[in-house]
């Protein structure tokens, strides 16, 4: 029954949304009905996704459908995935219910794509074999090509989608070489060869070499769908989607994936040695860039995106961690924290973006004053990101820190530097929203949307509920509930936070956001930071634009070379073909000739001894019967 | 049985050709009824087939008639899981361009005649189990097309174009035809019947002989795959086809060349397979990538279309290329990258024929296949938006879909036998995905930027013949295991046959 269960959690959301998604195009009569009941029903759908969500957490089902040969489609929950199953479940359904109130065009389009998103995302977190994980991994990123790029008029957000999905993709390949070291990897010790061989928990015992492929291919994959570095770049680009879809990619869902992989498959990382510990100073360096990138921003999106980036590194970093235990609950745990805090903090941006039409930061001056509901839920979500305590991801970001500092003294530093960058773009950030606004308003803006001056009903209560998300999960890390955590996640090992060390970060914090609260102008924004590190121009110089000439040389060289070198052959053998004619009448037939000819002179000189006289005959036969005794007598 | 699949068609067509007073209406109608009926009976024959479980590769419905037993050549055809699957995406493939016919208005009589005719010659060669009827049905299938792409072309060039195509790939039957003769020669006793050829591996031990057949057959099968350097006659083909036959084209017979590889060429050659093995990784991994950049950087869709079947074919050469890479493989990942070759041999079928349908579409709303002409259609015609953007991800090979389940196995499968080749030719998935997410765009998205003569929706016939195809797409993506469960004893045998 829970297996059922299992497969419906991912099929109901799927099926309903295609439906959805292909019944409402055209102008038909069914077309129109469901661009009407789109929202219910999606609401609905993700309403029985989070039931079962929470019956499948609680029973731990597992299930294996055949799929390919040695490759099933395995899904399961364990402690991990029960947790984030839920929360998946959970920040779905709110970021749908808000967009209810915030997309008006287009709904069955728009709820159809973002419950096939739901579901890839609930087989990715589910997933207990690679083809589970690969299937659910890039239908999210095909979806997401098409929620970012979804007011596909404007090209600029087109060609944000195709960056999108073309950057994670680049990365997914990590995953299809994993795949096939698996293959290769496990079919080659006979021992091992036991089904089914694409098993994500099998992965750790592949015998080298194939272990450091499959070590290489799981962490390009989980640091580009996480937006690490350095494939940072991509997330800054998804910022054109609609702000319900920003919200739920990069909170719960799609960038959260990446740091889930890598926690997932931490045993992987730490089989490999060296995978664990770029998977840990990749996370580490990420959340100290990105977190300078965020200060520098100067879009509260922009901010947001950046600041997702370098929240993430704190799970890479998690994840990487090998000493006593390794991290991975304290990474889940920040993963699960981040998750609402940062969709509450996209839906508190999409909210003034609806009403005010603005998202710089220049513009929302004011916009918490003015929306006070709206100011005060995001500044309880960007002190929460910032760390301070008692807000959950005090905490959490904490324990990835305490772990990290019984591991290397560097990567702690690095970690706790990567804080303080939290705590300045959180403080600039709110800052901005309650500065008084200028006399005059900021009727000199350029507004991107038109201002609706309005936040609904539906949007506040959402708002609201995560933001009590966002302050209280922090107590699932404290000692009593860590423990708790702990044991569901199979780790007995004690929690490594220390009071003393949790004092110091969290003072830390308050000074940092309140240091940037007083002086937020004074923030510097260096172009190379506030331009994402040059990250997307450096990849279009080395890698896109060399393709493109690459492609287009070749292709010159397919018809200039190649299928010329071809049709030259035909002229050729028409002039072999005229040379053979040629040869034909004069040579060939000028040889029959000359050899009719000569055989009409040897018919003259054969005919010379037949002259009718008898005694010549006899002279020429006894001639010839000496030259034959002559014969005789040499041969033997 | 199966000769009945075989030459229905070929009776329906004699039909329509001979008897002058048929009418236009009657002839399409007769044409779509025929080729209904054979999708029919390849799903009688799929239940048959596995309603009996036999192990390994076994031939079913077969028929053997002595037919010039002088050179020990009969007419002998079977079924067995490679062919099996391929039998029934040609049907299948028929019936949508059947359905997409039925507003021909051009000649209808001898173009429903000529289409069913090809699909004789289509099933024939798919069930052949001789060398000389595998010929006569390649050759032929070569003719039929010939007249497809010159009689109802569009273009100035659709002449030369076919001209081009039927010498190109003639010339190539004729290599063929000289390996044929070599394993003709090498067999004892004498025989063109594949399965005893297959049974006798006839030049296993004559290593300068084996490699010189290999190359006959192999440059005749690389010509109608098309594999680089040889495919520069698909591309003016494709452009100046219609689109009904640009999909039949690349759809079936195309795989004439890969089906080949699988055939004839790996279980009748092993030894000189085995040996020159890298030379065809290396030209399958040249094909992914050369196939992807060039259709990148094309303007008009359908060319764009054409190079990319050149990519997915490359996937097919490198699987059977790592197939017989023998040693420090193991044979469980070999069958694996086979049971890819074979599957994306049908998910290309499917999905490519679909997309040629969808540009044959978009050639009637604005007259032009350059991208660059159109632009926002998916405001009028988003069911057509929807249809092609379905086809392209699939064709790019995103799981839910029939490609995913050929290209994740041939380059999981193929790693472990040709490590550097193989992750030389994955980021070709990727280039796929840029360039058809970029045609997307250009056609589909942005600004509307010129009023088209037409920009209606798709019609309901179109949305009858291009469905069908992305649905089986879906199916086969979702539950493969129908399609697996005949495919991986025949890929199993492969690899043994092979290993020999």
């Amino acid at each position: 029954m829970m297996a059922q269960i299992l497969v419906a959690l991912v099929a109901l959301p799927a099926v309903v949304g295609a439906l959805l998604l292909f019944g409402g195009l055209g102008r038909g009569h069914t077309a129109r009905l469901l661009q009407v009941v789109a929202a219910p029903v999606t609401v609905a759908t993700a309403g029985l996704v989070l039931v079962g969500a929470l019956l499948v957490a609680l029973t731990n089902a597992n299930v294996t459908l055949p799929f390919l040969s040695g490759g099933p489609l395995g899904m399961g929950v364990d402690g991990l995935s029960a947790l984030l199953v839920v929360t998946v479940a959970v920040v779905s359904l709110l970021v749908l219910l808000f967009a209810v109130g915030e997309i008006a065009d287009s709904r069955s389009r728009f709820f159809g794509l973002m419950l096939v998103f739901v579901a890839a995302v609930l087989l990715t977190v589910t997933a207990t074999t690679l083809t589970a994980l690969l299937a659910g991994w890039e239908v999210m990123g095909a979806t997401s090509y098409a929620l970012i790029g979804f007011w596909w008029r404007e090209r600029e957000r087109v060609e944000s989608g195709t960056t999108a999905l073309v950057v994670t993709r680049l990365a997914d390949l990590g995953l299809y070489v994993a795949a096939g070291a698996a293959f290769a990897g496990f079919a080659s010790v006979p021992a091992l060869r036991d089904e089914p061989l694409l098993a994500l928990s099998r992965l750790s015992e592949l015998p080298t070499p194939w272990v450091h492929v499959a070590a290489a291919g799981v962490l390009t994959a989980a640091f580009g769908k996480a937006a690490q570095l350095p494939f940072s770049f991509w997330i800054s680009r998804a910022m054109a989607g609609p702000s319900p879809v920003s919200a739920l990619l990069h909170s719960a869902a799609m960038v959260a994936m990446g740091g889930y992989l890598l926690l997932r498959l931490q045993p992987l990382l730490a089989a490999a040695g060296w995978a664990a510990d770029v998977a840990a100073w990749g996370g580490a360096v990420t959340a100290l860039a990105m977190g300078a990138v965020a200060v520098a921003q100067r879009d509260l999106k922009q901010l947001l995106a950046a600041s997702t980036s370098s929240q993430l590194g704190f799970v890479m970093l998690a994840a990487g961690i090998t000493a006593s235990g390794g991290a991975v609950p304290a990474g889940a745990m920040q993963l699960i924290a981040h998750a609402f805090t940062k969709g509450l903090l996209f839906l508190a941006a999409g909210a003034w973006l609806t009403a005010l039409g603005t998202k710089s930061l220049v513009g929302l001056r004011g916009a918490a004053r003015s929306y006070r509901l709206v100011g005060v839920t995001f500044t309880i979500g960007a002190l929460a990101l910032a760390g301070v305590p008692p807000l959950s991801l005090w905490v959490t970001k904490d324990e990835v820190l305490a772990a990290a500092r019984a591991q290397s003294l560097p990567l702690y530093l690095t970690g706790l530097a990567a804080a303080v960058m939290s705590g300045l773009y959180a403080g600039k950030a709110v800052a901005m929203v309650w500065r008084r606004p200028p006399p005059h308003g900021n009727a000199q803006q350029v507004l991107e949307n038109v201002a609706t001056g309005h936040v609904g009903v539906i949007e506040k209560v959402v708002l609201a509920g995560m933001s009590v998300a966002a302050a209280l999960l922090g107590i699932v890390g404290l000692p009593l509930v860590d423990e708790r955590v702990r044991a569901a996640l199979g780790v007995p090992a004690a929690s490594s936070v220390n009071l003393g060390q949790m004092g110091t970060s969290g003072l830390l914090a308050a000074a940092t956001v309140a240091l940037a609260l007083r002086w937020p102008q004074r923030l510097d924004e260096p172009r190379w930071l506030l331009g994402w590190l040059g990250a997307e121009r450096a990849s279009a110089a080395l890698v896109v634009r060399p393709t493109l000439a690459l492609s287009r040389w070749l292709a010159r060289f397919d018809d200039e070379v190649l299928d010329a070198a071809v049709e030259r052959t035909v002229p050729a053998v028409q002039r072999i073909a005229a040379r053979a004619a040629r040869i034909d009448d004069t040579n060939v037939d000028g040889t029959v000739r000359a050899v009719i000819s000569a055989s009409q002179r040897l018919a003259d000189v054969a005919r010379r001894p037949q002259t009718g006289q008898l005694h010549q005959y006899y002279a020429q036969a006894a001639g010839v019967l000496g030259a034959a005794v002559l014969l005789l007598l040499i041969t033997r | 049985m199966l000769s009945l699949l075989i030459f229905l068609p070929l009776v329906a067509a004699a039909a329509l050709a001979l008897t002058r007073q048929y009418a236009d209406r009657l002839a399409r109608w007769t044409w779509l009824l025929a080729s209904l009926v054979e999708v029919a009976l390849v799903a009688l024959m799929w239940t048959r087939y596995v309603q009996t479980p036999v192990a390994g590769q076994r031939i079913a419905f077969e028929t053997y008639q002595p037919w010039i037993p002088g050179v020990g050549s009969a007419y002998h055809v079977g079924v067995d899981g490679l062919s099996l699957p391929l039998l029934a995406m040609t049907t299948v493939v028929f019936a949508a361009t059947a359905i997409y016919s039925l507003k021909q208005r051009d000649r209808p009589r001898s173009h429903a005649a000529l289409f069913l005719a090809l699909e004789t010659t289509s099933l024939g060669l798919f069930a052949a189990l001789d060398l000389i009827v595998f010929f006569v049905f390649f050759d032929l299938s070569i003719v039929a097309m010939y007249f497809v792409i010159a009689g109802w072309g569009h273009g100035e060039q659709a002449r030369r174009s076919a001209l081009k195509f039927f010498l190109y790939t003639f010339v190539g039957s004729l290599a063929l035809l000289v390996g044929f003769i070599g394993l003709y020669v090498a067999a004892d006793p004498h025989t063109f019947d594949i399965v005893a050829l297959t049974a006798q591996a006839p030049l296993n031990g004559h290593g300068l002989a084996g490699g010189l057949v290999l190359a006959a057959v192999a440059i005749g099968l690389a010509v109608k795959t098309p594999t680089f350097p040889f495919h520069t006659w698909l591309p003016p083909a494709h452009t100046d086809a219609s689109a009904a036959g640009s999909a039949v084209l690349a759809a079936v017979l195309l795989k004439m060349g890969t089906y080949g590889f699988v055939r004839i060429a790996m279980p009748m050659l092993p030894e000189a397979w085995r040996r020159y093995a890298m030379i065809f990784v290396i030209i399958g991994v040249v094909s992914v990538l050369y196939g992807a950049l060039v259709a990148m950087a094309q303007s008009s869709f359908k060319r764009m279309i054409a190079y990319t079947s050149v990519n997915h074919m490359g996937y097919i050469v490198l699987a059977v290329g790592a197939a017989g890479l023998v040693a420090g493989s193991d044979a469980q990942a070999r069958s694996v990258a086979v049971t890819g070759a074979m599957v994306q041999m049908v998910s290309h079928g499917l999905i490519t024929a679909a997309l040629f349908l969808l540009s044959g579409v978009l050639f009637e709303r604005g007259g032009t296949y350059e991208m660059d002409a159109y632009g926002g259609l998916a405001g009028r015609a988003p069911k057509f938006a929807a249809l092609t953007a379905v086809a392209a991800f699939g064709s790019l090979g995103i799981p839910g879909l029939s490609g995913f389940i050929a290209e994740f196995q041939i380059l999981a499968g193929s790693l472990g036998s040709a490590p550097v080749p193989t992750a030389l030719a994955v980021p070709g998935i990727l280039i796929t995905a840029a360039l058809f997410l970029w045609a997307l765009q250009r056609i589909f998205l942005g600004e509307e930027h010129q009023q088209l003569p037409n920009s209606h929706d798709v019609t309901s016939l179109e949305l009858a013949a291009v469905t069908p195809l992305l649905v089986l797409s879906l199916i086969i993506g979702v539950f493969p295991r129908p399609l697996l469960d005949v495919l991986e004893p025949a890929s199993r045998t492969v690899v043994e046959l092979v290993s020999r």
